[in-house]
């Protein structure tokens, strides 16, 4: 018997605005229906170039972040022990006084007292402009406990990246290698991807300890030991060189394998590109015998030999050098076998299968294109085989290497920005590295002379004192970590607090739980934050903390700045910083706020804007002292150039808003962002969207918005001499050396060609690899205080094989210790047959603090869940002089949290011992 | 007892593709927040910030690992959305005592009419798919609706006349059609893809389809074989010297 009512054409709401998801890093576009000023239902956008209208559990679910309890409702300001959660409410006149106040106190003295660090914020471009006016060196957001190794070795080998910043080719590739994908990011684009790909047929292979997500739809998991990609990746490198499956056509072309590079052990040239005077790198041409310009076209570029330059100099291409290499017994399939946990057959197996796909089944796409030198191409030639990988490669000791050999694996296959392979997403490709450099002096006006993150070109570009030593608090640039261009957040609590290099004033944090999840070694990051000089002041004198949310962090802060939802602000998802661009068109976007804060709370940048204009900041105020800025970030958004033409918006500049990436700014540009669903986009021309890297017309549209600084074509570099300026720089040549202490770590950690080398060294006392995984519907900490998500994991286990199990005693369901050699955590087993074997897992931030995120006390996240931070020491095992590095990659400082090793005891074992 | 309509000639329902499912989660929550406010709502939260939070959700998402059940084929984790399955011949709706529960004439929805349910929960015993929900907070049964509130909206644009989990669905594994029409897409979807009832043994005679994992190529199906490492004699020269005479062009 039917309804006797059914109202089945109700109207969602009574109004409906369009704006961009924060509820993860992806930035999809999203259609917010209100009902009577509340929420009724965030639907994804169809139109947006992103998620095309679909839409995590997350971003559904934004609702409930919207209106969650643990939103923060006023400023506070400390009143009891750091620590112990005591505040009291004050108003913003006073929370920003206080703030203008110190922070005002120490640009007097010395800029570099502040510590300005962001987390998984997306308006880099305007906090690290703000830290560049400041004038503080010490700034970055999260990527150094992130990804920074995916950016850096993509930066540094061909001017762009994995992670958001490029794609496999969806609509043509058949086969993909996916290395440790972390499946919240990107998300949505790589999801509909997926699908696109099974549906067609294509073949996908998932390189990962844990087949969950992704890898469960994959034609093929391959459980590799945490840490060991290198091994099979080079291993993949040497079967393409034995059976000759190299397109060594597209290396001449495009990448420096043709390259001289000079045999001079001992000298201060050794390991350089050969250069005529100049400057034009050389290639042996063997038609004349002569050495000659390598981009020179009428050449038949040697790729192996020795060859005398007329210096009387020794050289060799750099693919000679690479093939050496990898030819080597060290990279073959049964050496590896045993160390990485795939076959000798299975690697085997998948380079036949690559090189089957890459040169059996090219594509031909009958589009015409024309090269950097003015070439006509009848079609693009395709290599269908792409590569993708993210976090499971990146927070390993040895991710910068393993990723920058993933890059060259594709380079020997013809793969980089083909029809079918890996292509980049504009701004990028740029030059390799990027031009910018880290700001380390100040102006006269006390600004920085750059923005305080770069890309280190030379030893000289390094932030060092006169003696070599760090300057910055996180030892970013360094000798110890010179390629850190994302900073190293996770060094600066630990850093501040040990007064190494140098004491700081005043912390300044925003949106990063450097507290709970963000740290390594959380419980000591906790005591740091807490400890105090003898005079009983504390370590880290103040610290200034801005967030939506009560996190855990929010409980050591002195003063506190809320933050408001995403849904109660403008933000700007900038070509600048991290856009939403795709592999065929350059797209930015904003959020405009959909509803009112109901609470005293302001947006971020609202107030560092208002800061800076209290603390009469270069930029922030005009010569009368009065505020460029009094609207704030909206204004801020359209009106600020950073340099002429080009601001922090692409899309309808102008007065007439007609120009697209470069104009004077348009003042009704807002309006056009909402009247277009909140992005723009503009499609790269046909003739430009693959071979982006040496493609005229591609190279002359991303010049015209400003992507690039000349149309020259970029070349990839399977040789990286940059790499080898470090190296000889430790071998004592060069007017920028490193200190004694550091030549023998430098020298063996920059070497031009990418290598394997453990993460960590073996101990037998902990034999099993930790790491965690990231569940689709959490992202970060952000989840569990969100109604819905948490219903879908209140709690953790500790997953792992049975196999490993019964290997350790343990049973299904155990309660257990996971002991590092650093600290152990409690957890409960369960067994999990998607496991490799030696691994265990846990998904990532469920786990938390009891008194954050506004959880009853009595909360599953406090009483049986589990972080495994606290067993993952922030800093390595001492050096012979006692000194610990940081627990990172030695090139780029980028964290190196997956390398944690542990025992599994049962606890009542362990109790009954004790 | 209430009696079931004859058969229906529409039948609306959904087909998940197991072989692209992740596990995300998404349609789950897309569902959960379009009903929370829509005809059928809310969707009560018992203790949402609590020890033990549960809900009121039509579409739950399970993870299991699967052991082979092909020659030559490996364990596989497969993700596996469970909601009503809307069938034809459901004993849900025949045991309900008040007329609560129904199956549409028009195009065979089940649906429960709150005002009737008396919150017996008969109906829950009698699916053995597990997809109706109990609301302790409201005292009543409730359950997947297909978005009814939704499909024929006429406030609404027609792209937007599909249940929200097939809307929200990132990896497009969720299709929403006419199964009772051999012609409509999801019935040619099912058709090649051999689609698969849920427990058919049951005899419920489930409207929605699950179409099963393709099978995996991980090397043991027709993949190209490795040519043997030998060509390369490592012992006598350096393999580089068979590139010396390599002449390339720029």
């Amino acid at each position: 018997m039917p309804h006797t009512q059914l109202k089945l054409n109700e109207p969602v709401g009574d109004e409906v605005k369009t704006t961009t998801c924060y509820m993860c890093a992806c930035r999809c576009g999203i259609k917010v229906h209100l009902k009577n000023g509340r929420v009724r239902y965030i639907q994804g956008n169809p139109a947006h170039p992103v998620n095309k209208g679909v839409l995590c559990a997350k971003g559904s679910a934004g609702i409930m972040q919207h209106y969650s309890p643990a939103r923060l409702r006023k400023p506070l300001l400390r009143v009891g022990e750091r620590g112990t959660g005591q505040f009291r409410e004050i108003e913003w006149d006073e929370a920003l006084a206080l703030a203008t106040k110190w922070l005002g106190d120490i640009r007097a003295r010395n800029p570099d007292e502040l510590a300005f660090f962001t987390g998984r914020d997306q308006s880099q471009a305007l906090t690290s402009w703000w830290a560049q006016q400041f004038g503080t060196i010490n700034y970055a957001a999260h990527g150094g406990f992130c990804s920074v190794n995916m950016a850096a070795a993509g930066m540094y080998t061909l001017g762009g990246s994995f992670w958001e910043f490029g794609e496999p080719d969806w609509e043509h590739t058949k086969f993909l290698l996916m290395f440790g994908v972390a499946e919240d990011h990107d998300s949505n684009p790589i999801k509909l991807g997926l699908g696109k790909l099974k549906s067609r047929g294509a073949k996908i292979v998932a390189i990962n300890p844990v087949r969950t997500g992704y890898a469960a739809i994959a034609d093929e998991w391959i459980g590799i030991r945490p840490g060991t990609d290198g091994l099979f990746v080079g291993a993949l490198i040497r079967q393409l060189l034995i059976h000759d499956r190299i397109d060594f056509d597209y290396l001449v072309k495009y990448t420096n394998a043709h390259h001289l590079v000079v045999r001079n052990p001992g000298g201060a040239d050794d390991g350089l590109i050969a250069r005529d005077a100049q400057g034009n790198a050389l290639c042996w041409d063997k038609r004349g015998n002569i050495a000659r310009p390598a981009d020179s076209l009428d050449t038949a570029p040697a790729i192996v030999g020795e060859f005398t330059l007329p210096d009387g100099h020794q050289a060799m291409p750099a693919f000679a050098l690479l093939a050496e290499r990898f030819l080597s017994d060290d990279y073959a399939p049964e050496h590896v076998a045993p160390q990485c946990g795939v076959d000798a057959a299975t690697i085997r197996r998948i380079a036949a299968e690559l090189a089957d796909v890459a040169f059996n089944q090219e594509i031909r796409l009958p589009q015409r294109w024309i090269d950097t030198h003015g070439r006509v191409h009848e079609e693009m030639i395709g290599r269908p085989v792409s590569m993708h990988a993210m976090r499971g490669i990146a927070a390993h000791a040895n991710g910068f290497h393993t990723c920058r050999m993933i890059h060259v694996l594709q380079m020997l296959l013809g793969a980089i920005d083909t029809p079918g392979s890996f292509r980049y997403q504009p701004p990028y490709p740029k030059s390799v590295p990027p031009a910018t450099r880290p700001g380390k002096s100040r102006k006269e006006n006390g600004a920085l002379n750059a923005g305080p993150l770069g890309y280190v070109h030379a030893p000289e570009d390094l932030v060092v004192d006169a003696h070599g030593s760090p300057r910055r608090i996180d030892k970013a640039f360094s000798w110890e970590f010179p390629l850190a261009a994302h900073g190293m957040l996770q060094s600066v609590i630990r850093n501040a607090w040990a007064g190494d290099p140098h004491k700081i004033d005043t912390l300044f944090l925003f949106m990063a739980n450097m507290g709970w999840n963000s740290a390594m070694n959380t419980h000591d990051t906790q005591r740091m934050l807490c400890d105090k000089d003898p005079d009983g002041t504390y370590r880290i004198p103040r610290f200034i903390y801005a967030d939506a949310y009560w996190s855990e962090t929010v409980n050591y802060a002195d003063l506190v700045l809320p933050d408001t939802t995403y849904l109660e602000r403008h933000d700007c998802i900038s070509l600048l910083d991290r856009p939403i661009s795709d592999a065929d068109a350059a797209a930015d976007a904003i959020r405009q706020p959909v509803c009112h804060p109901d609470r005293d709370v302001r947006p971020f940048q609202d107030v560092l804007l208002d800061l800076g204009t209290r603390l009469k900041l270069p930029g922030m105020v005009d010569a009368d002292g009065a505020a460029i800025y009094p609207r704030g970030y909206a204004q801020y958004m359209v009106e600020h150039e950073r340099a002429p033409g080009v601001g922090l918006l692409a899309g309808w500049r102008g007065p007439s808003g007609d120009k697209p990436g470069i104009g004077a700014p348009n003042p009704h540009q807002l309006d056009a962002y909402k009247a277009h669903d909140c992005h723009w986009e503009t499609k790269i021309p046909d003739a430009g969207r693959y071979y982006k890297m040496a493609n005229r017309d591609y190279l002359a549209w991303a010049k015209s918005l400003g992507f690039v600084g000349s149309t020259d074509a970029i070349v990839l570099e399977i040789y990286s001499e940059r790499l080898q300026k470090f190296r000889l720089a430790a071998q004592g040549h060069g007017a920028a050396q490193p200190p004694a202490r550091e030549r023998a770590r430098v020298e063996k950690f920059f070497d031009p060609l990418p290598f394997y080398h453990a993460a960590a060294p073996e101990d037998a006392a902990f034999p099993v690899s930790a790491i965690t995984q990231r569940p689709m519907f959490m992202y970060h900490a952000w989840g569990s205080q969100n109604a819905w998500l948490r219903q879908i994991a209140a709690r953790n286990f500790l997953y792992l094989h049975p196999d490993t199990a019964r290997a350790h005693g343990i049973n299904d369901g155990d309660d257990v210790f996971a002991e590092s050699a650093h600290g152990r955590i409690r957890a409960q087993a369960k067994f999990h047959e998607g496991t490799a074997p030696g691994v265990v897992w846990t998904w990532n931030a469920i786990g938390k603090q009891r008194g954050a995120w506004k959880l009853d006390a009595d909360a599953p996240e406090y009483t049986k869940g589990f972080l495994l931070n606290h067993a993952i020491d922030d800093l390595l095992p001492p050096r012979a002089d006692g000194y610990r590095y940081a627990n990172a990659d030695a090139v780029t400082g980028q964290a190196a949290w997956f390398d944690l090793k542990v025992r599994i005891v049962r606890t009542h074992a362990t109790e009954q011992a004790a | 007892m209430t009696s079931l309509a004859p058969s229906t000639a529409k039948k609306l329902g959904l087909v998940i593709d197991l072989d692209i499912c992740v596990g995300c989660h998404a349609c789950a929550v897309a569902c959960k927040e379009w009903n929370d406010g829509g005809e059928f709502g809310p969707l009560p939260d018992a203790d949402p910030y609590g020890a033990e939070p549960l809900g009121v959700w039509f579409n739950r998402v399970h993870s299991y690992e699967v052991e082979p059940t092909q020659k030559n084929q490996p364990a596989m984790t497969v993700h596996f959305p469970r909601s009503c399955l809307h069938c034809e011949t459901p004993d849900c709706v025949t045991v309900c005592p008040t007329g609560a529960s129904y199956k549409r004439a028009e195009d065979g929805i089940v649906l429960v009419d709150e005002d009737k349910c008396i919150g017996c929960k008969l109906c829950s015993w009698a699916c053995p798919y597990g997809a109706r929900e109990y609301s302790e907070v409201r005292g009543v049964m409730q359950k997947c609706t297909l978005c009814v509130d939704r499909i024929y909206n006429e406030s609404f644009e027609e792209v937007d006349r599909q249940p929200a989990c097939v809307m929200a669905c990132p990896t497009r594994a969720r299709h929403f059609g006419d199964l009772g029409d051999p012609d409509s897409t999801v019935s040619k979807l099912v058709a090649e893809r051999g689609g698969y009832d849920l427990m058919p043994e049951m005899g419920y005679k489930p409207v929605n389809k699950y179409l099963p994992p393709r099978p995996r190529r991980d090397g043991c199906g027709s993949t190209p074989k490795p040519t043997s490492d030998e060509k390369t004699d490592f012992s006598t020269a350096s393999p580089l010297l068979r590139w010396i005479d390599k002449v390339l062009s720029r």
